[in-house]
């Protein structure tokens, strides 16, 4: 059990050689890897936690902007809304307004188609009867009734009002040789002299009437110059009856 | 019976002799450097390490952290000597499942060389971190009446950590080889198991009370200097 001085100083000499081996191939190396590896897992964790960071800003970047933009949304929306309710109370009212005229029109145009039917059945109506009434007056009508209407005629222009005769008589002096006498059948001899004494008479002149024959008179006789006319003809009365269903 | 393998010498030439401690410490040494080369010449800093790596990360930071439990603010400039002293003194120990192998460690001269070691680096890091006379005054300390006291302890506990370290492995050693002589069936396995725990407590205690002895004289370099810095 002694002690051999010789292998202590060797093993003294041979530990710190192996420490300082095992220092070089052993201790440095691994604790440098430790450390190392620490050190990326330590940049790692705080890349990713900047990461995190980076990504929560981002996300409160992207709340607050889809925020935004729902709140904006909505403010479109709303005003979408309004205007189209307004749009829609405009167009409603527009075709309301529309269909009003469109039933106005409508009603005017059954109103005056009808008027019109009404117009032409009245013409037609009219027409009807008067040409009936002119048939049957035409039938009855001869030259004894003639001279009754020549008669009647001067009857009548003698017994015209002040103011008829003045118009007459201003017509007269405006176109003196325009007077005419229309009559359906020819007036004999005496009645055409007896109507222009009666004008004369009138007027207060001595003139010679001009006479002519139309048969569209049916019966009578008409006195006319230019701006002025006197009758007594079925014709007249139909005409007056005319126009007042015209005028109805 | 060789108690020591101090005995089986292979050369000699005066006061120089090669013996059973010589050559089992270097093939120990050669064990240990090629290992630690092989698996650190591929050292990898990703999460994926391999397994051999993995395992020395294990055993270099475990010392590390044990260093810092004792209360040595740096491992890494004591994990050189403390490490080498757990690993030297370990894989002698835990070698002797190997039929046919003395461990280094029963040697007196080996764990004195060690004990020596230790002797003198307390004062190599007292003295690094304090100075030579900051050093030396941790003697004086309470009183300088303490000085013999406190000489007798630094002498008495390098022999103490040679002759524990020397005793245990060699006893250790001695009871196998009395075992297999007088039953050579189980109970010297059982032994030798126990051999193991032993040896690798041993090599846990021997470089434990380095950290201690060591931690104790930076420590008190250390309290120096705070009660300057305090009283100026």
């Amino acid at each position: 059990m002694d002690i051999n001085w010789f292998t202590v100083i060797a093993q003294l000499v041979n530990f710190l050689i192996l420490v300082w081996l095992l220092k070089k191939f052993l201790y440095k190396p691994i604790l440098n890897a430790v450390n190392e590896r620490e050190k990326k897992i330590t940049d790692q964790l705080k890349e990713a936690s900047d990461k995190v960071a980076v990504a929560q800003q981002e996300k409160d970047e992207f709340k607050r902007k889809n925020e935004d933009f729902e709140q904006q949304k909505k403010g479109l929306m709303d005003t979408v809304v309004v205007e189209a309710a307004t749009e829609k109370t405009q167009l409603i009212n527009a075709a309301k307004a529309e269909a009003i005229a469109m039933i106005s029109k409508m009603e005017k145009a059954a109103k005056k188609e009808q008027e019109n039917e009404n117009k032409d059945l009245a013409e037609k109506t009219k027409k009807q009867v008067f040409d009936i009434t002119r048939k049957a007056l035409e039938a009855i009508a001869s030259v004894s009734l003639e001279e009754q209407s020549a008669t009647k005629f001067i009857k009548q222009l003698k017994s015209s009002k002040d103011d008829e005769k003045q118009n007459l008589i201003d017509a007269f002096k405006s176109h003196p040789d325009s007077i005419l006498v229309k009559s359906a059948f020819d007036l004999p001899a005496k009645q055409q002299e007896q109507i222009n004494d009666a004008v004369n008479d009138l007027l207060n002149i001595k003139t010679e009437l001009q006479f002519k024959t139309a048969p569209e008179i049916i019966s009578g006789i008409e006195l006319s110059t230019k701006g002025y006319k006197v009758a007594w003809s079925f014709s007249e009365y139909l005409n007056a009856l005319e126009q007042e269903i015209s005028a109805k | 019976m060789e108690l020591s393998p101090d005995q089986t010498i292979f050369w000699e030439y005066g006061f120089i002799t090669i013996n059973l401690t010589l050559v089992t410490t270097w093939g120990i040494m050669l064990l240990l450097i090629v290992s630690a080369w092989l698996v650190t010449r591929k050292l990898k800093t990703d999460i994926h390490i391999s397994r051999w790596q993995c395992f020395l990360e294990m055993i270099v930071t475990g010392i590390n952290e044990q260093i810092e439990e004792v209360g040595l603010s740096k491992p890494e400039e004591y994990i050189g000597f403390i490490g080498t002293l757990f690993l030297f003194i370990g894989v002698s120990n835990i070698c002797i499942i190997f039929p046919g192998y003395t461990p280094p460690t029963a040697s007196l001269s080996t764990t004195t060389a060690l004990a020596l070691a230790v002797f003198l680096a307390v004062p190599f890091y007292g003295i690094s971190k304090s100075g030579v006379w900051g050093y030396l005054k941790s003697f004086l300390q309470p009183t300088w009446i303490m000085l013999p006291f406190n000489l007798i302890g630094e002498v008495s506990r390098t022999l103490a950590l040679a002759v524990r370290l020397f005793g245990n492995i060699m006893s250790g050693g001695m009871i196998v080889a009395i075992l297999l002589s007088i039953s050579p069936f189980i109970f010297p396995v059982i032994m030798n198991m126990l051999g193991l725990l032993t040896g690798t407590v041993q090599a846990y205690i021997f470089s434990i009370l380095a950290t201690v002895y060591i931690a104790a004289a930076v420590r008190n370099a250390k309290e120096k200097s705070k009660t300057k810095v305090i009283t100026t």
